[in-house]
């Protein structure tokens, strides 16, 4: 964060990146919404942000005028020679390559695999709480909520545990560095395709029971993935599952430990917390998309140039007053909740079932440990910029004060 | 109840919400249990899954 100038106007040079956005992005997104409903700016080689729900959704749903072939907006554009497949297929694809390169995903996170990996994941953060054993303060994003995802993505592609902290800093360096210089953007990409290539050369030598033989394995178009395909697919899991979901479990972590009334109420009703789930998903939605203008049109009045990008901000959506009773309020049993945290249409999030599961065996296993639990200082508390947006610092206290 | 498959995309909200009204098919996506005819007591859960399908999949035919 901090590479760019300050932002002194949102309606005409906003940026996803500002300190003040990444600390608390909503008054701007609300002030936006009622004055300016699509913002621009001419950062990143120019931008559009839409702010209402109606309107997220319709361009989510245009898959003829944008193109999804990068949903990560920087300075760089990949090359349009990429297109339909685009850099991590399919949530860089366009119909109607995307249909089957989606569908051969889809069983992996099918409700059914998904179920099948929850007592690891409850072991997994039963573990991390144990490692919390005697201490008074933790940081619940540091030390819980970042290596929930990261270990159960590991484990599905079959990735060495010890290896977490690599991919994380890979991660990292896509979503949070998009405002560093071209160079070393394309550094840390060619840093991650190449130690994911040696994985994947380990598995053609040593098939296994894990997700990289499964995608080795498989098909499309009637021709196996070739090794760059299946790289940029095991890429794809890792930029789109891991901090995503740290950041949906942190915001939650983060909203109950602000909210005794909330926290009570889960404590004493735990088969609240599914419906929970969806109202801090609603509230807190971690993630933006992005999608590239095709071509030079007329959007709704806003004079859109082939190759702007168009943020698709969902957390905003989630926010819109036109469809939801009051936005800005967590209601914690709210029961009807239409929210887009996991996007709309033929991109709706591959691993939404698995993100759910995610953060709901995490909820479960902090608040059996620790069912009162409190900011030790709101300001300590520190969110990441760009497009996933979580809380990566959340000291709170879990013992005696 | 009734679920438009090509407007559902597999979020889950009404399987998740009312399984005794609808089951995920092997990708996930919502089909209705049996003949789709949804008993009284379930009628609430199954408006719910109406008023929160993202893709506005769901109807329900009254008879």
């Amino acid at each position: 964060m901090g590479h760019h100038e300050p932002v002194t106007d949102w309606t005409t040079d906003f940026d996803h990146t500002d300190d003040v956005w990444a600390a608390d992005p909503y008054p701007i997104w609300d002030e936006l919404r009622r004055t300016c409903p699509v913002a621009h700016t001419g950062r990143y080689g120019g931008a559009w942000l839409p702010t209402r729900f109606e309107d997220v959704a319709a361009i989510a749903y245009d898959t003829e005028r944008f193109t999804s072939r990068s949903v990560v907006m920087s300075e760089f554009r990949p090359p349009a020679m990429l297109a339909p497949a685009g850099i991590a297929p399919p949530i860089s694809s366009d119909p109607p390559y995307h249909k089957d390169a989606r569908r051969m995903l889809l069983p992996i996170f099918s409700p059914q695999a998904v179920e099948a990996l929850e007592p690891a994941t409850r072991a997994y953060c039963r573990e991390l709480i144990a490692a919390m054993d005697g201490r008074d303060v933790v940081d619940a994003a540091e030390e819980y909520a970042q290596h929930i995802p990261v270990r159960v993505i590991a484990n599905m592609l079959g990735l060495p545990q010890t290896d977490a902290e690599t991919f994380r800093g890979f991660v990292n360096h896509v979503l949070e560095g998009v405002s560093l210089p071209l160079e070393q953007r394309a550094e840390g990409m060619i840093a991650l395709f190449g130690y994911l290539q040696g994985h994947i050369d380990d598995h053609i030598a040593e098939p296994r029971d894990d997700l990289i033989s499964f995608l080795l394995d498989s098909e499309l178009e009637g021709q196996k993935l070739d090794p760059f395909q299946v790289a940029r697919t095991i890429g794809l899991l890792l930029i789109a599952g891991i901090d995503t979901t740290w950041s949906a479990i942190g915001a939650s972590i983060w909203h109950l430990a602000k909210t005794p009334a909330d926290r009570e109420r889960l404590v004493a009703e735990p088969a609240l917390v599914p419906v929970a789930i969806e109202e801090l998903l609603r509230a807190y939605a971690p993630v933006t998309m992005a999608r590239l203008v095709k071509q030079d049109m007329d959007w709704n009045g806003c004079p859109m140039k082939a190759e702007e990008w168009v943020l698709l901000s969902f957390p905003s959506a989630n926010r819109d007053p036109d469809e939801f009773d009051r936005p800005d309020e967590v209601i914690i049993d709210r029961e009807v909740n239409r929210h887009a945290a996991f996007g709309l249409g033929i991109h709706r999030c591959a691993g939404s079932h698995l993100a759910r599961m995610e953060m709901r065996v995490a909820l479960e296993v902090w608040l059996d440990a620790f069912p009162a639990f409190h900011l030790v200082d709101p300001a300590a508390v520190h969110w990441s910029g760009g497009q996933v947006r979580g809380p990566r610092q959340l000291p709170v206290r879990i013992g005696p004060a | 109840m009734v679920i438009d498959a090509d407007r559902c995309e597999g979020h889950g909200r009404c399987w998740a919400g009312a399984p005794e009204v609808f089951e995920p098919d092997d990708i996930g996506n919502g089909q209705v249990v049996g003949d789709g005819r949804v008993p009284v007591e379930l009628e609430h859960r199954a408006r719910l899954a109406v008023a929160n399908c993202p893709e506005h999949a769901i109807t329900i035919e009254e008879s």
